[in-house]
């Protein structure tokens, strides 16, 4: 607890009198990722927003290192907590770096002029984020992945203890995901931050954060590890998600699987399936999958889309029991196919299987 | 890199200066008696206190031109205020019908205390259209509430607009015969008739909303990222937004007070100041476009003046004719971005 940057109390949050969640306690220390995913409208922005002050709590409190932050002066809090929110910002005549310079608000005088130490940490602040060849472009004339960086670096000249992002990688392409989480992962570990984000990238989500807190629609619904939260049935539950699954072990969306008596029998293994398996989902073609071990790579897609899946238990060499009911299974279907090219001993039975079709 | 970033600034505010000095010794030595230079210099410096040009310069030409430099000033300003809040590049105070509203109470006002036997002066005068220009602004709030949307926000200024003008046509309709001339020919704009005390009474009011303005310069450039970030950031963005909104009320108030509504001064001097600068940086531009507003009003009011005397034009007609392209210009600009 002591070393709790960012925490709430009993906080209850919505627009208006209308409370949408009750009773929030978050917990985000220094050096830590605190992330919250769940669908849309769930009220992730709401609580984000609420924990920023930028709306009005409807019960409870939120202590900036201890400290309520509504006894806190705007200006002690501003140099406390900075935000990247999902509000489009369009100013006019502004080059990136008047953007990155905003964030010293909190510490210049009475006119906001900024001495040559501001703009040192301006320039600090935009070498961070790789924005220094950004800084003279106007700032409604580069691309959102650019923005999104270049409003980050106005996060950092804020020198907060804490920063709260909302989304802060929607709409980017996967490359610019990639270069903001990065650099947000390496100012956590460097500043020692404490960051409280939302994130609708569940792969993402589950890699960089430390901490995961799921946002439903009956509010906070569980939270905990990334491991305890990435749980194939636990995120369908969170998102209710009835046509299709979420794969755990590879962090991916599988659509929903082709009913009906299997047409196609297909031999995988290595991950020579996966390819083959969406391929007949998207084409409408119901299969069944055979022989594949359970710690197969193939494995959890072949269990999201086929029809069927004959397994084997892990690491052993596939039995008589599992080859039966795949030529049984095989028998019924009008085609085979044979993704895999290589057989060891493991999955010797796969060649027969093959030759049978 | 640094220092070139002041030689911009220093120049476009050498360049106001110069255009705001010529203009303003242009409308002391131009009108329907041209005076000349050693004349200016005479009855500047207190001499020769008998002739003619003496009482020429001191008593019309003088305050007339102080006037319009300072409400000029005084209305570019505000329409800078009024774009930074709403987000708007087109906003200002006619646009909004904020000078409409002002312009109805103070016909309102006048024919009702002129029907009582009582005359205006320059204090009453300013919070009748202060009051005004609060409806107005007030009721302009109440939509952009519940409408983002910016071309909406203008349209409703417009028709707000129309609904005071249409009042005021009808109480002038009304007043007495007497009173009629003088509403006229206010309710069109002039900088004509302005006497010493109306020239006190604006420096009073618009002077000190303008230094208050000035010291408002560091919220607004965190304003004008968008109200998070200047939430985030530390500005009280509720205090910060009551303040704007009663500056800016302030100074079109003063201005439409004495001058009666003046158009597209608070659009077209603040974009060329902007452009001008190449930056929106409120402590820069909140000077520049004082200095602009107010060589753009003299200006105007210089071709008003001069170009059909002895009949002399409304203000907002000739400000209408040079800013109004302004106004068409920056949506054309816009759109066109928007659609990239």
């Amino acid at each position: 607890m002591e070393n709790t940057y960012i925490s709430t109390e009993n906080l209850d949050v919505g627009y208006g009198k209308e409370v949408l969640i009750r009773q929030i306690c978050l917990h985000v220390k220094r050096g830590e990722i605190v992330t919250l995913i769940g669908p849309n409208g769930a009220g992730k922005s709401t609580i984000l927003k609420t924990a920023a002050r930028l709306i009005a709590p409807l019960g409870g409190t939120v202590y900036l290192d201890g400290t309520p932050v509504d006894q806190m002066a705007a200006k002690e809090r501003a140099r406390r907590l900075a935000v990247l929110m999902t509000e489009h910002a369009r100013p006019e005549l502004m080059t990136c770096r008047d953007v990155a310079a905003a964030g010293r608000y909190p510490y210049t005088g009475r006119l906001g002029i900024l001495s040559g130490a501001d703009w040192e940490k301006v320039e600090e602040a935009l070498e961070m984020v790789q924005g220094r060849e950004l800084a003279e472009r106007d700032f409604n004339e580069i691309s959102d992945g650019q923005k999104q960086r270049i409003l980050l670096a106005r996060a950092i000249c804020q020198e907060p203890q804490a920063i709260i992002l909302d989304e802060p990688t929607s709409f980017l392409d996967v490359r610019h995901k990639l270069e903001l989480v990065t650099v947000l992962k390496r100012l956590v570990k460097k500043k020692n931050i404490a960051v409280l984000m939302s994130l609708h990238e569940l792969d993402l989500a589950q890699k960089i954060s430390d901490y995961i807190v799921c946002v439903g629609k009956d509010g906070i619904m569980a939270c905990g590890a990334p491991e305890e939260i990435f749980t194939s049935s636990y995120i369908k539950e969170l998102y209710g998600i009835t046509r299709g699954t979420y794969c755990a072990e590879l962090g991916c969306l599988e659509m929903e699987r082709v009913t009906g008596a299997p047409q196609v029998f297909v031999i995988g293994g290595n991950g020579t399936g996966i390819p083959v398996y969406r391929r007949l989902q998207r084409e409408g073609i119901p299969f069944a999958a055979g022989v594949l071990h359970e710690n197969d790579v193939d494995y959890p897609v072949a269990k999201a889309l086929a029809v069927k899946v004959i397994s084997e238990r892990p690491f052993e060499p596939i039995g008589d029991r599992a080859y039966k009911e795949a030529a049984d299974v095989l028998k019924t279907c009008s085609r085979v196919i044979c993704c895999v090219k290589e057989f060891g001993t493991m999955n010797e039975r796969n060649r027969e299987l093959a030759r049978l079709g | 890199m640094r220092e070139k970033k002041y030689q911009r600034p220093a120049a476009v505010f050498l360049l106001l200066g110069l255009l705001f000095a010529a203009l303003a010794f242009f409308s002391i030595q131009w009108g329907s008696v041209s005076l000349s230079g050693e004349e200016i210099c005479r009855a500047l410096s207190g001499k020769g206190q008998n002739e003619t040009s003496y009482h020429i310069i001191w008593d019309i030409r003088l305050p007339r031109m102080l006037a319009a430099a300072v409400l000029g000033g005084a209305l570019s300003v505000s329409g800078f205020l009024l774009q930074t809040f709403f987000a708007n590049p087109i906003a200002g105070p006619f646009v909004l019908g904020i000078s409409s509203g002002a312009n109805l109470t103070i016909t309102l006002t006048m024919v009702v205390l002129l029907e009582n036997g009582i005359g205006m002066d320059s204090a009453s005068m300013i919070l009748a259209a202060f009051a005004g220009s609060m409806i107005s602004m007030g009721f302009v709030l109440l939509v952009s509430m519940r409408i983002k949307q910016m071309s909406a926000l203008v349209i409703c200024g417009i028709m707000v607009s129309y609904i005071c003008s249409a009042v005021t046509d009808f109480l002038v309709t009304f007043a007495d015969e007497s009173e009629i001339v003088n509403l006229r020919s206010w309710s069109m704009g002039s900088f004509s008739g302005i006497s010493w005390d109306n020239v006190q009474a604006i420096a009073a009011v618009a002077l000190p909303a303008l230094a208050l303005t000035f010291l408002l310069s560091k919220p607004m450039g965190a304003y004008q990222l968008g109200e998070a970030y200047a939430k985030s950031a530390g500005v009280d963005v509720r205090k910060f937004g009551i303040c704007l909104i009663l500056l800016s009320s302030i100074l079109s108030a003063c201005v439409t007070a004495f001058a009666g509504p003046v158009s597209f001064v608070g659009i077209a001097a603040p974009h060329i100041v902007k452009k001008l600068l190449g930056t929106a940086k409120p402590l820069l531009v909140i000077p520049g476009c004082f200095f602009g507003g107010a060589a753009f009003c003299l200006a105007c009011d210089l071709i008003a003046r001069t170009v059909f005397a002895p009949v002399e034009l409304g203000i907002s007609s000739v400000t209408a004719v040079f800013g109004a392209p302004v106004v068409i210009w920056i949506m054309v600009r816009g759109k066109g971005r928007r659609q990239k």
